[in-house]
């Protein structure tokens, strides 16, 4: 390959292909297919991102952790605070919890960041652990064990009210992650997200090039971190309700087993695994919740033991 | 004055106590870590699986207090074989993103298999006749079964220091954690050693979660809920230390109860600051090899 068509590969990469839009065809067609379900699937939509924006730290930057419910669950009490407390704008809602999140996620990476391996993990589990302990111990303000209650949330732009059935919902949640999407998949084949790739595969080779290695994990971290903050206003504004699971050790394992289902680091697994997982969820737990935990558990272990890569490395199992 | 020190004296008896059976679930787990670079969160599930043949044969088939507790890390013990060798061992050594999965999984199956068996209730501990009560201790008097969970704690400490200290298997599990592959080269056979340490250390939890029922309650959620107290101790104490964990355990015990009692509210709170603070001078935690 002559440096020309080399480079012309690599920017081949930024370019949209056709099978990218079938995430968003499958989105709307959802909308009009199961009207039925449109709460679900407002929720699958903020869980999407919310895994998008693990995919960002874990399978990107190559941080292992425990603790992304933090950002998740800030995002959704800041949200759900305003909105209980007489600010119910969605859209300043929404971008208040990102900030807190992206706060959150600023002096918890100054901290955790400056460790690899098991002891990240557990600083991150600590940290998790703090603000769940935090917000029950701050139940003035929370609600503490009962969730936050009364939130009363505005019509977006003054004009679409939050209905019943979930119709407002659900295009609220398709744009929000539509938009991050766009932001995220700009920002992983820009040079900064190609660096966070060599981070990821080899540190020492990265620190030998000069690359700011300390700097781009902690930036990687906020803006997964302000993600995660989106998602959990999300699911807040949506269903008005907050509770202390949302920042619970359970809720960080699951975002993790829904990303591994679909596959880690290829941007397109919080797509594939979060509506598997949820509607498979959904479907269970109607028979028995408990049951649900002993299927899933089996899984992970299968997909551990046989399909490393999740559903879209299967693919390219397939493929080769 | 008399208060303060009669105070002192039970924040560290329960401390001690909560101490003891946190190092015996936990010191299994710091070497499966140290030793195969596994993360294992599913060290929990023996615990509890320890403290449900515990309380299963007590409360159903009337075992007496010490058969049933030694019959529990036995069974857990005998248990772990099969899941090391079919599950842990193709990990060894693989991704921590992997192991992660694997063991949450593990947590998940025993969330939903303790639920099936036993129901979502806790199981009671009811001990023995000769355990409930108090004895006086000269200072204080103090409940009878956790006296009889510090002795015992404190006897298997020793059993195991010495173990480690001065049989051939705590030389070879000494020489593979220092350095697994000069270990390998001088004819260890380290995959049996895995075998028996994993069984070792999952005994013990589980003989620590059966000896421990009455602190760490036994219900299906266990081994979640008590997950991060496990993770403290290992990554306080040092992976691979054996000696590591048990001042963390002491340090985690003694301030759990201290705190619960000056400040109840935010006990738990200055426990995981302390955990961070610790973690941040010491990544590798207080007893861990740099």
């Amino acid at each position: 390959m002559t440096p020309s068509r080399a480079v012309e590969a690599f920017a081949r990469r930024h370019h949209y292909r056709p099978y990218e839009a079938l995430p968003w065809v499958a989105a709307v067609a959802s909308y009009f297919v199961f009207p039925d379900y449109l709460a679900l699937g407002a929720q699958i939509l903020a869980t999407i991102l919310f895994a998008l924006s693990a995919d960002l730290v874990l399978g990107y930057a190559g941080i292992v952790t425990l603790g992304h419910a933090a950002f998740f669950g800030t995002g959704a009490y800041v949200a759900g605070i305003l909105a209980a407390h007489g600010w119910g704008e969605p859209i300043t809602g929404l971008l208040a919890g990102a900030v807190a999140a992206a706060v959150l996620g600023f002096l918890s990476g100054l901290v955790v960041l400056r460790t690899t391996g098991l002891a990240l993990l557990m600083q991150t589990l600590v940290v998790a652990t703090m603000v769940a302990e935090a917000a029950n111990k701050a139940s003035f303000i929370t609600g503490g064990d009962d969730g936050l209650q009364g939130m009363e949330v505005w019509p977006i732009f003054g004009r679409f009210r939050f209905d019943l059935f979930g119709h407002t919902s659900y295009l609220y949640c398709l744009s929000a992650l539509f938009l991050c999407w766009l932001a995220v998949r700009r920002m992983v084949h820009s040079p900064f997200g190609r660096s966070l790739t060599g981070i990821r595969e080899n540190v020492r080779r990265m620190h030998a090039i000069g690359a700011p290695v300390a700097r781009r994990r902690l930036i990687i971290y906020i803006i997964s971190a302000a993600l995660a903050g989106i998602s959990g206003g999300l699911i807040a504004q949506t269903t008005q309700f907050v509770s202390l699971s949302f920042l619970s050790l359970e809720r960080s394992g699951t975002v993790l087993i829904m990303l591994i289902i679909g596959g880690v680091g290829r941007l397109y697994g919080a797509f594939i695994g979060v509506p598997l997982y949820m509607v498979a969820q959904n479907r269970f737990s109607e028979i028995d919740p408990v049951y649900w935990y002993f299927w899933i558990g089996l899984l992970m272990v299968f997909i551990v033991v046989f399909a490393r890569g999740g559903v879209l490395g299967l693919f390219d199992q397939f493929q080769r | 004055m008399g208060d303060t020190l009669s105070a002192a004296f039970s924040v560290a008896f329960h401390g001690l106590a909560f101490a003891m059976v946190l190092y015996l679930i936990s010191v299994g787990l710091s070497v499966t870590m140290g030793l195969m670079g596994f993360v294992n969160l599913a060290h929990g599930v023996f615990a509890m699986a320890g403290g449900y043949v515990l309380t299963s044969l007590m409360n159903r088939f009337a075992v007496p207090f010490v058969p049933a507790l030694l019959g529990a890390a036995v069974v857990v013990a005998l248990a772990s074989f099969p899941i090391e060798r079919l599950l842990y061992r193709r990990l060894y050594g693989g991704e921590e993103l992997d192991q992660v999965l694997l063991t949450m999984g593990l947590v998940f199956i025993s969330v939903a298999g303790a639920t099936y068996v036993w129901g979502p209730l806790q199981q009671p501990l009811l001990p023995p006749l000769w355990l409930s009560g108090a004895v006086d201790l000269g200072i204080d008097s103090f409940p009878a079964y956790r006296s009889f969970l510090i002795l015992c704690g404190a006897a298997l400490v020793t059993a195991l220091w010495l173990g480690i200290e001065r049989t051939r298997f705590g030389i070879r599990l000494r020489a593979s954690v220092d350095n697994l592959r000069m270990a390998q080269s001088v004819g260890i056979d380290t995959s049996r050693l895995f075998m028996t340490t994993f069984a070792l250390g999952s005994g013990l939890a589980g003989l620590g979660g059966g000896l421990g029922a009455d602190l760490l309650a036994i219900n299906p959620g266990y081994a979640l809920q008590n997950l991060a107290y496990f993770l403290i101790v290992v990554a306080v104490g040092g992976l691979g230390s054996i000696r590591g964990p048990f001042v963390a355990a002491l340090l985690l015990g003694v301030a759990d109860s201290g705190f619960k009692y000056l400040l109840p509210e935010f006990g738990a709170f200055f426990i995981y600051a302390l955990t961070m603070a610790i973690l941040l001078w010491r990544p590798r935690g207080l007893f861990g090899r740099a």
